[in-house]
């Protein structure tokens, strides 16, 4: 059975991180479109934060993500802090005390950071959310899990999930937030948070996925 | 952009900073430097009244914080709501052990990071009651109001809630009148001219010359229509109908009155556009009990005005009439 361990996969943390400083103008320009335009100065201001805090300390992968779940929620705010903050804090919570973390523990960590999401939120998929992002990929990271595919494949199902998910939203009228105003003038472009998500899921799982022995 | 900034990330530190500076007979900054006190918070045996948003929109929120009006604000970035935990610290700061009031506006990260505050001051045993301003008109149909947002409606509704409260009424008092206020009152906002955030260095939004946005949000939201620029007279007569239609109030309410700029709108351009909202009103067959004109709920430096109406009762005239002494002149 693959696994990979949770001390010192911290690194996933930063490199997660570098990929959402990358993205700054980018989340910022799909976001100008449809919303206020800071998702992506707000998501590399918390990351950026984050990664400071994890530099040369070896982090287990639960305590880099603890560190970030606490960053967004406490120091960032908007909509987005609490979002991703709950699900970095629920995926930390979940996986701490595994120390070799099978795909059984990897999708109660994924359950757990959604139902967080779900919790202060009230967005369901179809909403152009990140939602639209998230529940394909945890559904397809099951399904391949259920069907017999190996620990690995899983974590390609769902990085391929959350990428036709956040692509989907393209084609989605938005229903919540600030968006929601704009009713069908938000057609014809991405959601800026389900292109946050699918950037994060496709980071972690590559991350797991490049660790799996 | 021509403005004074230093770092554009740091816009709010160092708003908060001189804000603190400028107001020491009337502010504090709390122990988490995005809480905003009154200097006499917290008060014991008074409830406690709280509110927080996003910046952008000075005088509110840090500029209501006061005697009788609010104990605590939260204070977020630039348009984006405070944290979780800046909104409780608001809470904390304002208990004086009979429970805190947040009073605050329907947006999507305040709903989230309200909720989440209220659990963790939850846990310490302070008991909190919530009321969401949902007053901006043109957000959601009128069988849709629990989406609409709130806009510049907060400020008569921290008015009344905190003298509410500063009158020594329990917890569940002082959130029903506050209720009552914020259900008493409709806004509207129109945009000439788009705002920037420092940070993304370009306008959020855009409006054509010789056009406006009638509708508009507090940060560039899209309203009802865009449509040619009208005479002052006309864009007033039309803020008057789609606020009052929608009120639907009967013959002699009595009402207050508040025309607030958006930021880079000039003062006399607003009382050119009362002095016809004052003769619709009339018109109408309602009582103007007091007008407020002025740069009360702003949004960076957008051009453009809000209207907000309230329908006033006994109580809401007397709570209306307390003295507060707060930065912004209300």
């Amino acid at each position: 059975m693959q696994t990979f361990e949770n001390a010192k996969a911290g690194d996933i943390v930063q490199a997660l991180a570098e990929r959402i400083i990358e993205n700054r103008a980018y989340l910022s320009e799909i976001d100008g479109k449809i919303g206020d335009g800071d998702h992506g100065v707000n998501m590399a201001k918390g990351f950026g934060l984050a990664a400071e805090r994890l530099k040369d300390k070896d982090a287990s992968l639960a305590e880099a993500l603890e560190t970030l779940g606490t960053v967004l929620m406490t120091e960032i705010g908007g909509s987005m802090g609490p979002l991703y903050g709950v699900m970095f804090t629920e995926f930390a919570e979940k996986i701490e005390a595994v120390d070799a973390i099978d795909a059984t523990a990897y999708s109660r960590m994924l359950h757990a950071g959604l139902e967080g999401i779900q919790s202060i939120g009230s967005a369901k998929v179809g909403d152009k959310t990140l939602l639209d992002s998230f529940v394909p990929a945890v559904e397809a990271f099951d399904a391949a899990i259920a069907a017999g595919r190996s620990f690995a494949e899983a974590l390609e199902a769902l990085t391929a999930a959350a990428e036709a998910g956040r692509d989907s939203t393209r084609d989605l009228v938005a229903k919540i937030g600030r968006a929601s105003r704009l009713g069908e003038r938000s057609l014809g472009v991405l959601d800026a948070g389900a292109t946050s998500c699918a950037i994060i899921l496709r980071e972690l799982s590559g991350g797991a996925r490049a660790r799996l022995r | 952009m021509q403005r004074f900034i230093n770092n554009p990330d740091e816009v709010v530190e160092d708003t908060v900073k001189g804000f603190v500076k400028a107001h020491a007979d009337i502010v504090r900054l709390g122990e988490n430097p995005r809480v905003i006190v009154a200097k006499n918070a917290p008060v014991a045996g008074k409830v406690g009244v709280v509110t927080g948003g996003g910046s952008g929109h000075e005088p509110a929120f840090i500029g209501y914080t006061g005697r009788n009006m609010l104990d605590a604000v939260a204070v977020g970035e630039l348009f984006s709501s405070p944290t979780a935990k800046s909104f409780h610290d608001a809470m904390r700061e304002a208990n004086g052990g009979e429970g805190v009031v947040c009073l605050y506006g329907n947006y999507a990260g305040d709903n989230m990071n309200v909720k989440m505050a209220v659990k963790l001051a939850a846990k310490e045993g302070i008991e909190i009651a919530t009321v969401v301003a949902n007053d901006d008109v043109c957000s959601a149909p009128p069988e849709e109001r629990e989406k609409r947002r709130g806009v510049a409606g907060e400020i008569f509704m921290w008015k009344i809630g905190g003298a509410k409260a500063a009158a020594g009424a329990p917890l569940e008092e002082v959130r029903a009148t506050a209720q009552k206020a914020i259900d008493n009152c409709r806004s509207i906002g129109v945009g000439l001219g788009p705002c920037t955030l420092p940070a993304v260095g370009h306008p959020n939004f855009r409006i054509e010359p010789g056009t406006m946005e009638v509708g508009i949000g507090h940060h560039g939201e899209p309203g009802l229509r865009v449509e040619a620029l009208k005479t002052a007279d006309e864009v007033a007569k039309d803020m008057c109908k789609i606020v009052l239609d929608d009120h639907g109030l009967p013959d002699g309410t009595e009402v207050a009155v508040l025309v607030s700029g958006l930021g880079a709108t000039p003062l006399n351009e607003l009382y050119i556009l009362n002095d016809t909202i004052e003769r619709e009103i009339r018109a109408r067959g309602l009582k103007i009990y007091r007008t407020y004109v002025g740069n009360y709920f702003t949004s960076l430096e957008m051009v453009g005005a809000t209207l907000t109406v309230m329908a006033l009762d006994d109580e809401l005239k007397a709570l209306l009439d307390v003295e507060v002494r707060c930065t912004a002149v209300f």
